[in-house]
């Protein structure tokens, strides 16, 4: 194993060395995580070895740990911690390794549809094609089921949700995901650069300036190159754009949920003029493909500049009447206030991202911490909720709108001049990036190999930390509320099935 | 006073859709369904940029109602499937029995380029390739994802399928 990590181990000077680690030290990995010493960034297999990626609280920096699979398992992290579970369970799906002492064998991704077993790992042919998979046991007085899924009555992502109800009183929610795999890593292997750049920008739809620099930064690490300083302030024009957007439309869909149509139907206009302005501006009213490893794909002009300009004025100004509208309208209050609560700690426990862990008092953005240009020269506050409901998770997003118009204003101010490209030419490395989604933190962690192809490429979603929590929110809730508080996570299907 | 935000209708579809509809969409379409289409969508994999987008037809400015076009949450309540995706490995069979579960006559509308041969996944052990590799598509709208204009005129072409065969039959 030693061999085949000293090819990873030269590193170019601002990539990050793993630690290989024994079993007594990943078990003490395991133990900081549970304590909330540390937070579990992301678990997976590149192809030799299973990596740990964890943020040392005290530190304020991600770590990356490596441990070599010769008996094909590992010490399961999941049965200290309980984030992990799901990881685990995906990661042996695809590789067949197998976490010694894990708390749920059952599969995760793989649902018996595919052709082979283990198709980043031994690739058997599959015997007999058969989906029977074992839910969670329920017993008690009364109680009823109620499964929804994984085709949905609205315009949403598959997935499927089984309801344990008393009444109608939800006592336990359990989800079942991976019905939009793509075989996204399988995919990416091998894969040159512009096309792996391509794949990354449709993990989730929603997020796909996020994760094109999520993408582009990781590979920028393993070249060793930085991307021009313009390229550097036009992606952050993007990402506001992109974070603007999304939130416009969750705003306004949660509020429909709650039967308060009004706001969908101005939020939808404001989330319109946001991607009409995009595309008139980059090209593409998501923003698809315009960053790419070295900088970005796509010039701002004059015109689009300001433009844009004109787009903050009036969303901003428009904005604030319907932040008044939600403020003050009883019976939106009444659903929101109260309804899916996420307490504290099980928000520190899982490291949730994005609104949903701020909503409940964690204070964590990556473009702080760790943090990534071009947010170290720019000015904005990260708003903190303690509710945990899904009201704190629409005044997180509504302050959050308000930030990024500021950032959207402040890079418009001094947008450098400047080539949009550096020349990226391959060469073996090894790098990882954190990048705030308007979801939370994607992190991504990439090995190419000596032609500057992807030798193994890992996107973890935010959605991976989020998903379990909306279980546990919506114990003791209504089955009507569900889709309120699912509104209220707005967790990607897509980015999490991969 | 201030006019609303909704914007005329899309012009006629091109020349390759008018082709394909031309083959796919019989006399009996607006005959039977006069200008009134119930669409069940269904997300076979997409990355969920489809979805995006074809909730952006519900906003003011695409306004999809006003065409006698609406999302409705059964298929047993829908004229048209407006599918996305490559069509997962893992949502093949959901797929096909949506298809199965939707009434007499039904169109398939695949939206966008994974919908129509898996696009970028289309090598992938999880992807079956594309919406006919499992059901009768009637007509692609490509696209990665469609704007809502190119989602509203394909739609449209539905409707208006039958009419504008018999302008193009007279002005030929």
């Amino acid at each position: 194993m030693m061999a085949e990590m000293s090819e990873a181990l030269t590193q170019p000077h601002n990539a990050i060395v793993p630690a290989l680690a024994n079993a007594a030290e990943w078990e003490g990995l395991a133990q900081d995580l549970a304590q909330g010493r540390r937070a579990l960034v992301d678990l997976w297999c590149d192809g030799q070895v299973v990596r740990l990626a964890t943020f040392d609280v005290g530190a304020g920096r991600i770590e990356i740990a490596a441990l070599a699979c010769p008996e094909g398992g590992f010490p399961s992290i999941g049965r200290h911690h309980a984030p992990a579970i799901r990881l685990e369970r995906a990661l042996r799906d695809l590789y067949g390794i197998e976490p010694d002492g894990a708390v749920d064998d059952r599969p995760w991704l793989d649902h018996g549809c595919w052709p082979v077993r283990q198709p980043l790992g031994s690739r058997r042919p599959r015997e007999a094609a058969g989906d029977t998979y074992p839910f969670l046991p329920v017993e008690g007085e009364g109680l009823h089921q109620i499964p929804v899924g994984p085709v949905h009555a609205g315009i949403i992502e598959p997935g499927h949700f089984r309801f344990t109800c008393s009444g109608e009183t939800v006592v336990r929610l359990e989800e079942r995901l991976g019905y939009v795999h793509k075989g996204i890593e399988a995919l990416m292997r091998g894969a040159a650069l512009d096309k792996a750049a391509h794949l990354a920008g449709r993990i989730s739809g929603d997020s796909t300036v996020a994760y094109a620099i999520a993408f582009s930064r990781a590979v920028e690490t393993a070249l060793g190159i930085a991307p021009p300083e313009r390229a550097v302030w036009l992606r952050a024009v993007m990402a506001e754009l992109e974070r603007i957007a999304n939130h416009l439309g969750d705003i306004g869909a949660i509020c429909n949920d709650a039967a308060f149509s009004l706001m969908l139907a101005h939020c939808g206009v404001l989330r319109e003029r946001v991607l009409r302005e995009a595309g008139a501006a980059f090209g593409h009213r998501l923003m698809m493909d315009r960053v790419v490893p070295g900088g970005v794909a796509a010039e701002l002009e004059t015109a689009g500049q300001a433009a844009l300009r004109r787009l903050s004025v009036a969303i901003r100004r428009e904005f604030a009447t319907l932040v008044g509208l939600f403020e003050e309208t009883n019976t939106l209050q009444d659903r929101t206030v109260g309804t899916g609560t996420l307490s504290a700690e099980l928000a520190h426990r899982f490291a949730a991202g994005g609104y949903v862990g701020r909503a409940s008092g964690r204070d964590f953005d990556a473009r702080k911490t760790p943090g990534y240009p071009p947010y170290d020269a720019l000015s904005f506050a990260v708003p903190v909720f303690s509710e945990g409901n899904v009201n704190a998770r629409v005044w997180v997003r509504i302050r959050e709108v308000e930030q990024s118009l500021d950032l959207l204003d402040q890079i418009l101010d001094h947008l450098p001049a400047g080539p949009l490209r550096a020349p990226v030419a391959g060469r073996v490395g090894e790098g990882f990036a954190l990048v705030e989604g308007f979801r939370g933190d994607i992190f991504c962690w990439i090995r190419l190999d000596a032609a500057g192809h992807v030798g193994h490429c890992r996107l973890r979603d935010p959605s991976w930390f989020q998903w379990p929590l909306l279980e546990a929110v919506i114990e003791g809730n209504i089955v009507a509320d569900f889709p309120l508080c699912n509104k209220s996570f707005n967790c990607s299907y897509s980015g999490h099935d991969l | 006073m201030r006019r609303p935000l909704t914007e005329p209708a899309p012009p006629d579809p091109d020349e390759h859709a008018l082709g394909e509809l031309a083959r796919q969409v019989g006399q009996a379409a607006r005959r039977r369904l006069g200008r009134s289409l119930a669409i069940r969508q269904v997300d076979a994999g997409s990355c969920n940029g489809c979805e995006l987008e074809i909730h952006a037809l519900n906003n003011a400015f695409y306004d999809i109602e006003r065409f006698g076009l609406r999302f409705v949450a059964s298929p047993r309540h829908a004229d048209v499937l407006l599918v996305t995706g490559p069509v997962t490995g893992n949502m093949r069979e959901a797929l096909y029995r949506t298809w199965a579960a939707t009434p007499d006559p039904k169109w398939v509308v695949a939206a966008g380029d994974c919908a129509l041969d898996g696009g970028i996944f289309k090598e992938s052990y999880a992807v079956a390739g594309g919406v006919s590799a499992v059901i009768p598509v009637d007509l692609h709208i490509p696209g990665c994802p469609p704007a809502p204009a190119a989602l509203l005129q394909g739609l449209l072409a539905l409707l208006h399928g039958t009419k504008a065969r018999s302008d193009q039959l007279h002005r030929g």
